[in-house]
C-alpha cells in the first residue's frame, strides 16, 4: 500500500485536474492548509450572510414608526445576525488563521491529528447549514443568541425554531472542542527542535490561549444546552419555575462559557496585530512577554467575570462588588496590551500599508470599546446600560472594531501566503476608510441612544423621544460599511483572477511562515529548521543567524516528506456524529414527554450512532493499514 | 488517530515502530486525551453543580432519602473503584508485553481489559436496575427537579461508562488481535485507562454529594 505517497508538488498540477477531482480532494482534504482555507472562506461567506441581516435590523430602524419589517421577523433577524456573526464568521475566520498559521510558525507540518482536523470543519459546516436551514421550514431561530430560560422554553418558544439554534450550537460546540483538543496538542507536542514556547510568536501563543477557552468554556454551554434540550423534549424542570427550577441557572452556565467566548472571539485579532505592527514598524513587538502574558491572564479572569452579565439579577451586593473587581482587573491586561502596541510603533519606521492601517485602527476602535467596556463593570452604572443601545454600542465596538477589523487586517497581511496572491493594497485601504467611518456612523450615536433610554431589541419606536436623528446616522453608517465590505471581497475575488503573484516574504516577516513559499509547499516544511530565538527569519536575514528559510536549507528535488494521505472518513464521521444531534429534533413530545416521538428519535439516533461507531473503526482502520 | 512525526526532511518508509518525537516527550494522543479530560471535568463539573444547586429544592416527592439505597449503591460503586485496579494491571501488562517484544497476542492484556470491561458492564447493569426501581417508586425525569438532575447527572456518567465498556471491548478485540494498534501498544492502553480511571474519579465525586450526603446527619 503506497498510500503514503509523497507529495513533490508541481505547480501545474492543480490545472490538470477536473472540476470533480478539484472537488473530491477537497471533500477528502487532511491537510491543515487547506482546512484553514476553507474555514476562512466559509466564515467570509456567513460574514455577508450576517451583514445583510443588520442591514435588514437598520432599515427597520432608520426611521420611526417603521413598518418594513414585522416584530417576529425582527426577533428572527437579531438572533441569527448575532448567532451568525459569532458561530459562523467571527470564529471559522479565527479558525481559518489558527489552521493556516499555527503549524507554520511553530516549525510544523500539520496538526497532530489532521484528519480530526478535517472532521472539526465538516462537522462545524454541519452546524452552520443545520442552523440555517430552519428557513427551509419556516422556523428561524428568534431567542437572541443567548437564548435566555425560559424564553428559550416551550412555553415561549413552541415551535422548531429554538430546537435549530439549540441543536445547531451544540454541533458547533463539539466542532470547536474537537479542534481545541487538536490545537493544544499541536503547540504542545509538535514545535520544531529549539522552538521553546516563549519562542512562538505571539499570535501562535494567543491561539494558544483560544484553545484553552475553547475547551474549557464550551462543555458549560453545552449542559446548558442538554438541560435545555431536556426541558423542551422531555419535561424535565430545569429552567421551569413552576416546578422549582431556576432560569437564573440558564444564564449562569450560558455567560459562564459567554464570556470566556468573547475572549475567544478578539484574541486571536489581537495577536494578528501583534504581528502585523512589528512587521511594519520594522521593530520586536515591544515587551513581547507582557503581551503574551496579559493574553494569559485574560484567558484566566475571563472565567471569573461571567455575573458582570448579571447585575440586574440582584445577585446581592457582595456577589455584584466581586464581579465588579474581576472585571475591573481584565482591563489592565488588556490596557498593558494597548500600550505594549503603541509602543512597538513608537520610533518605528512605519510603513502604512493596508494591514497597518486596520491595525492602528483595530487599537483606537478597540481601546473606545474597552472604555466603555469598564464603565459597565460597575454595577450601579451597569443598572442604568443593562438593556440599552449603549451595551449595544460597547460590545459592537469591541466585536467589529476589534475582532473584525483584526480579522481584515489578517485577511491583508496573511491573504499572500495563504492563496500565493498580494491584495490590492489601494482597495485595501479605501475598504479600511469605509469600515471605519461606517463603523463610527452606525456604532457612536448607539452610545447616546442608550443613555437616551432606547432598549434594544426593540423593533418599532415612537416618534418624539428624541432617537431619530441617531437611528437615522447608524443606518447610513451600516450602508457604509456594506460597500466597505464589497470592497473588500471585491479586492479578494478579483485576487484569484489573477495568476500567483505573491513573493514567499512580501512584508519582511520574522516568523517561520515567512520563510517558506507562498503558497506553502503540501509537506510545509522540506527540512524542519532548528530554532534558536524568537524572531529566526528575521535574524537569518538581518542579523546573519542560524538558516531556516527552506530554500536555503533543502535542495531543490530532493524533498521526500511522507504525510498523511487523503480520507473521506472525517467527512463520513462528521455527517453521522450531526444526525446523532439532529436526530433529537424528532424526539420533542406535544407537551411533555412523549414515548413515541421519543421512540422515533431513538431509532434514528441508532442508525446514526452505528453509522458513526463504523466510521470511527474505519478511520483506526484506515491508520493500522497505511502505516 | 494518525499523528504527524517530526523527523528530518527524508523520513525513511522503514521506520518500523513509528517512534513520535513529540516537544513534551507525551505521545500526541495521550496529550489530546488530557486535554479531552480536563474539558470533560467542566462538562461534569457543570452537571454536578446543577444538581448541587437544586438539591433539597423539590417541591414534591419522593425525596432521594425515599428511594436511594445506600447497600446496593455501595456494592456497584465497589465494583467500579475494583475495576480501577484491574485497568491498572492491564496496563501493566501492557507495558511489560512491549518490553518483552513478543509478537505473541497479549492475552494477559486482553484478559484484565475484560475484567474491567464486564466490571464496568456489572456498573451499568446496577444502574439501570436502580433506574428501573426508583422510577416504580414514582421518582420520574419530570416530576421533580430532584428526578431531572438525579436522572441527568447520573445517566451521563452511566453513558461515559458505557463508551468505555464499548471501548474496552473493541480494543481487546479487534483492535489488538487483528493488530491495529501497532507503535506504541502500552501507551496506547495506558490512554484507554486514563479515560477509565477519570469516569472512576468522577463515579467517587457523585457517590460522595448525591448519596453518601443525604446519610449525614
Amino acid at each position: 500500500m503506497s498510500a503514503v505517497s509523497t507529495q513533490v508538488e508541481t505547480h501545474s498540477h492543480a490545472e490538470d485536474q477536473s472540476t470533480a477531482q478539484w472537488l473530491w480532494s477537497i471533500l477528502t482534504t487532511v491537510d491543515h492548509k487547506t482546512i484553514g482555507r476553507l474555514y476562512l472562506l466559509s466564515g467570509l461567506l456567513f460574514f455577508v450572510v450576517g451583514g445583510v441581516e443588520a442591514l435588514a435590523i437598520r432599515l427597520q430602524l432608520s426611521v420611526p414608526n417603521a413598518d418594513f419589517i414585522s416584530a417576529q421577523r425582527y426577533n428572527e433577524l437579531f438572533t441569527m445576525h448575532a448567532t451568525t456573526m459569532i458561530f459562523l464568521s467571527v470564529m471559522p475566520m479565527a479558525a481559518g488563521f489558527t489552521n493556516f498559521f499555527l503549524p507554520l510558525q511553530i516549525g510544523a507540518r500539520d496538526v497532530v491529528f489532521p484528519r480530526l482536523n478535517a472532521y472539526s470543519y465538516w462537522l462545524w459546516l454541519a452546524g452552520a447549514l443545520f442552523i440555517n436551514s430552519s428557513f427551509l421550514v419556516g422556523a428561524f431561530p428568534d431567542g437572541g443568541w443567548f437564548g435566555y430560560a425560559n424564553m428559550s422554553g416551550t412555553q415561549y418558544s413552541p415551535g422548531p425554531a429554538m430546537d435549530f439554534w439549540n441543536i445547531g450550537l451544540m454541533i458547533l460546540g463539539l466542532s470547536s472542542m474537537t479542534a481545541g483538543f487538536n490545537f493544544i496538542t499541536t503547540v504542545l507536542n509538535l514545535r520544531a527542535p529549539g522552538m521553546s514556547l516563549f519562542r512562538m510568536p505571539v499570535l501562535t501563543w494567543m491561539f494558544t490561549v483560544v484553545q484553552f477557552l475553547v475547551v474549557m468554556s464550551f462543555p458549560m454551554l453545552t449542559v446548558a444546552q442538554i438541560l435545555l434540550l431536556f426541558d423542551r423534549n422531555y419535561g424535565t424542570n430545569f429552567y421551569i419555575p413552576a416546578k422549582g427550577g431556576d432560569p437564573l441557572l440558564w444564564q449562569h452556565l450560558f455567560w459562564l462559557f459567554g464570556h470566556p467566548e468573547v475572549y475567544i472571539l478578539i484574541l486571536p485579532s489581537m495577536g494578528i496585530v501583534s504581528e502585523v505592527l512589528p512587521t511594519f514598524s520594522r521593530k520586536p513587538l515591544f515587551g513581547a512577554p507582557f503581551v503574551i502574558f496579559s493574553g494569559i491572564l485574560i484567558g484566566f479572569l475571563g472565567f471569573g467575570v461571567w455575573s458582570h452579565h448579571m447585575f440586574t439579577t440582584g445577585l446581592g451586593p457582595v456577589a455584584d462588588s466581586a464581579f465588579s473587581l474581576t472585571t475591573m482587573l481584565i482591563a489592565i491586561p488588556t490596557a498593558v496590551k494597548i500600550f505594549n502596541w503603541i509602543a512597538t510603533m513608537w520610533g518605528g519606521k512605519l510603513r502604512f500599508t493596508a494591514a497597518m492601517y486596520h491595525a492602528v485602527g483595530f487599537i483606537a476602535l478597540f481601546t473606545i470599546g474597552g472604555l466603555s467596556g469598564v464603565m459597565h463593570a460597575s454595577p450601579p452604572v451597569d443598572l442604568q446600560h443593562q438593556d440599552s443601545y449603549f451595551v449595544v454600542a460597547h460590545f459592537h465596538y469591541v466585536l467589529f472594531g476589534g475582532s473584525v477589523i483584526g480579522l481584515f487586517c489578517g485577511m491583508y497581511f496573511y491573504w499572500p501566503k495563504m492563496f500565493g496572491r498580494m491584495l490590492s493594497e489601494r482597495l485595501g485601504k479605501i475598504g479600511f476608510w469605509f469600515f471605519f467611518v461606517g463603523m463610527n456612523l452606525t456604532f457612536f450615536p448607539m452610545h447616546f441612544l442608550g443613555v437616551q433610554g432606547m432598549p434594544r431589541r426593540i423593533f418599532r419606536y415612537e416618534e418624539g423621544l428624541g432617537w431619530e436623528t441617531s437611528n437615522a446616522i447608524a443606518s447610513v453608517g451600516a450602508v457604509i460599511i456594506a460597500i466597505g465590505t464589497a470592497i473588500h471581497l471585491y479586492a479578494m475575488l478579483s485576487s484569484f483572477l489573477r495568476p500567483q503573484d505573491a513573493p514567499s516574504d512580501p512584508w519582511d516577516g520574522a516568523t517561520l511562515d515567512w520563510a517558506i513559499a507562498s503558497p506553502p509547499h503540501h509537506y510545509n516544511f522540506a527540512v524542519i529548521p532548528e530554532v534558536h530565538s524568537d524572531r529566526p527569519f528575521w535574524d537569518e536575514k538581518h542579523e546573519n543567524g542560524p538558516v531556516v528559510s527552506q530554500e536555503k536549507l533543502a535542495g531543490p528535488g530532493e524533498h521526500h516528506v511522507p504525510m498523511p494521505p487523503p480520507s473521506y472518513w472525517p467527512l463520513v464521521a462528521a455527517f453521522f456524529t450531526a444526525g446523532v444531534f439532529i436526530a433529537f429534533m424528532f424526539g420533542k413530545g406535544a407537551d411533555g414527554f412523549d414515548l413515541e416521538a421519543f421512540k422515533v428519535q431513538v431509532a434514528i439516533q441508532s442508525v446514526f450512532a452505528l453509522g458513526m461507531l463504523l466510521s470511527i473503526l474505519a478511520w483506526i482502520r484506515e491508520d493500522a493499514t497505511h502505516r | 488517530m494518525d499523528s504527524v512525526a517530526h523527523g528530518s526532511g527524508h523520513v525513511d518508509h522503514h521506520e518500523e515502530h513509528h517512534e513520535e518525537r513529540t516537544s513534551l516527550g507525551v505521545s500526541n494522543l495521550k496529550l489530546a486525551f488530557w486535554v479531552f479530560l480536563a474539558s470533560d471535568c467542566f462538562f461534569f463539573g457543570s452537571l454536578i453543580g446543577t444538581y448541587m444547586s437544586y438539591r433539597g429544592k423539590s417541591l414534591v416527592g419522593p425525596y432521594p432519602q425515599d428511594v436511594f439505597s445506600v447497600e446496593v449503591t455501595s456494592i456497584s460503586t465497589f465494583l467500579l473503584l475494583m475495576s480501577s485496579l484491574t485497568m491498572v494491571l492491564a496496563v501493566r501488562a501492557a507495558k511489560i508485553h512491549q518490553q518483552s517484544k513478543s509478537e505473541s497476542l497479549p492475552l494477559t492484556v486482553m484478559g484484565w481489559m475484560w475484567a474491567t470491561a464486564a466490571m464496568g458492564a456489572i456498573f451499568v447493569g446496577f444502574q439501570v436496575y436502580e433506574f428501573n426501581h426508583f422510577y416504580h417508586e414514582g421518582l420520574t425525569l419530570q416530576g421533580n427537579l430532584f428526578g431531572s438532575t438525579f436522572y441527568t447527572l447520573t445517566g451521563f456518567h452511566g453513558t461515559h461508562v458505557a463508551i468505555g465498556v464499548l471501548w474496552l471491548l473493541i480494543e481487546s478485540c479487534i483492535w489488538i488481535p487483528m493488530k491495529w494498534i501497532r507503535g506504541d501498544f502500552a501507551d496506547r492502553v495506558d490512554v484507554t485507562g486514563l479515560y477509565w480511571h477519570f469516569v472512576d474519579i468522577v463515579w467517587i465525586v457523585i457517590f460522595t454529594l448525591v448519596y453518601l450526603l443525604e446519610f449525614v446527619r
